[in-house]
């Protein structure tokens, strides 16, 4: 056990408010910039890059509907349970060169158990609120989770193998030691190709785990009137918004983490408060890059899946390419 | 009630047709397409009347639909407006009079804007969306002048 005392806790607790803030409101400012880069490439102007930060202030005057056969304090606290478990995921991410506030804590498997945790939250919201729209849709979001596990584990599991077969001293599953240890410098050429299979697998979960089209079947708007958050109103609805606003930015920091861990500062000789400075606002130009092409272009660019097809993606092509991924690391460590 | 003044830039849309013919209905959809693009003042249309600010109503009502519209109007949250849009949903049009109506939408549920045509231009729905805000920030001045706390 590590020694912690009195201050270092506060330290933490404080560090923690500022976090979840800036989070919040980066992941606010990046829906903002997802909405006007959809509208320009549908060749439209688009809402104002504040959009998200109006609606999020308007829900929380308007009125909170619990409906008839709900279950009220699941209904109510499951928002809350959802917003501050993709929350604590920002906790343990590194931030450029700025290392996480709860480094040592936990490392990655924490984070695939904490991902979950938003969709369970959902799930439950959904069959509480006792309604067969919200019904249907916290089935769908059941089968979602359970085809696109597979190939998000695979990914993280590779990496970690493969670190650990090069540094067999150290902790392979801490998120500092893979984000100090980018895969592309430890493979050959095999293994090169291997990433890159994988980077495509995580590129195509990160759409699935967010509920973005093509992959939003549980939130449907056209067949299921908004699927797990139809009966949700209000204050509840403003919190699910900051919730999928937060793991955005979660699940597109796992994927520069894991595979874009590359820093500006050391090109340009800097250190200090400099060097963290350039690293951060470089760290946010990644962050937009991923999002863009994850979330914001797919989104344009396609239309919806049926479930049967977004699992049979998930389990046979998608999970087949991350394994692929593996093989292919696998040999070239053993070649 | 309370009201702010973020309300009126982030107005949500849910689309109710009491038994329109559908002319009125595409002319809405028109607004959301890039040529209109309501969404650039932050009209969202969205699937479930517990998410919106706004009931955008065509049509006359018809018998069967008067308590479905009264549920709608109960379900969606204060604060809220209700816009119709086209000349059935005023007076019934050509089925004024008719033997299964039950008359124009204000005699189901209260009405803030009217928007007329058969079927009004996209520009029109666009305008009276606009009339909502106006008559929102009027209402919220009337609010903020007769709160206690001042």
């Amino acid at each position: 056990m590590m020694e912690v005392s009195l201050l270092e806790i506060i330290g933490r607790i404080i560090g923690a408010i500022i976090i979840a803030f800036i989070g919040i409101v980066v992941g606010l400012f990046y829906k903002g910039l997802d909405r006007k880069l959809a509208a320009k490439m549908q060749a439209r102007l688009g809402p104002p890059l504040r959009q998200p930060f109006l609606d999020f202030f308007k829900l929380m005057i308007k009125e909170n509907i619990v409906p008839e056969n709900a279950v009220p304090w699941i209904f109510n606290g499951v928002p809350v349970l959802t917003l501050v478990s993709a929350l604590t995921i920002l906790f343990y991410l590194p931030v450029g060169s700025i290392p996480p506030l709860l480094s040592g804590y936990g490392d990655v498997i924490l984070i695939i158990y904490l991902l979950t945790l938003p969709a369970i939250g959902m799930v439950i919201g959904g069959f509480a609120s006792g309604s067969p729209y919200a019904n249907v849709g916290a089935q769908r979001e059941m089968v979602m989770m359970m085809s696109y596990e597979l190939p998000l584990v695979t990914t993280v599991i590779s990496i970690g193998w493969k670190l650990s077969q090069v540094y067999p001293q150290i902790n392979v599953f801490s998120l500092e030691v893979i984000n100090n240890h980018p895969i592309w410098g430890l493979v050959g050429p095999l293994g090169f190709v291997g990433a890159i299979f994988l980077l495509l697998t995580l590129a195509v979960v990160t759409p699935g785990e967010l509920s973005k089209i093509p992959f939003d079947v549980p939130e449907a708007e056209t067949e299921l009137a908004g699927g797990l958050l139809v009966e949700y109103s209000g204050r509840n609805l403003a919190l699910f918004s900051l919730a999928d606003a937060t793991k955005t930015i979660v699940m597109a920091s796992l994927t520069i983490v894991l595979f874009f861990p590359y820093n500006i500062s050391p090109l340009f000789h800097l250190s200090g408060f400099l060097a963290i400075a350039l690293d951060t606002l470089f760290f946010l130009v990644k962050l937009f890059l991923v999002i863009f092409i994850e979330v914001t272009f797919i989104r344009v660019a396609v239309a919806r899946f049926k479930i049967d097809q977004v699992s049979f993606a998930y389990w046979v092509p998608i999970s087949l390419m991350g394994l692929l991924g593996l093989v292919l690391i696998f040999l070239d460590h053993i070649i | 009630m309370k009201l702010n003044k973020y309300f009126e830039r982030s107005l949500w849309v849910f689309h109710l047709n009491t038994g329109s013919c559908n002319g009125c209905d595409i002319e809405i959809v028109a607004g959301l397409t890039p040529r209109y693009d309501l969404e650039r003042f932050g009209i969202k249309l969205v699937g479930s009347p517990k998410h919106a600010d706004v009931l955008l109503v065509t049509g006359p009502v018809t018998s069967k639909m008067a308590d479905r519209v009264k549920r709608v109007y109960a379900q969606t949250p204060d604060p809220k407006a209700v816009i119709v849009v086209g000349t059935c949903g005023i007076s019934g049009g050509v089925f004024y009079n008719s033997y299964n109506l039950s008359g124009s939408i204000d005699k189901v549920i209260p009405v803030d804007v009217y928007v007329p045509g058969c079927p009004p231009r996209p520009e029109a729905i666009i305008n009276g969306v606009l009339q909502a805000w106006i008559k929102l920030e009027k209402l919220r001045k009337t609010l903020k002048d007769n709160s206690p706390a001042k």
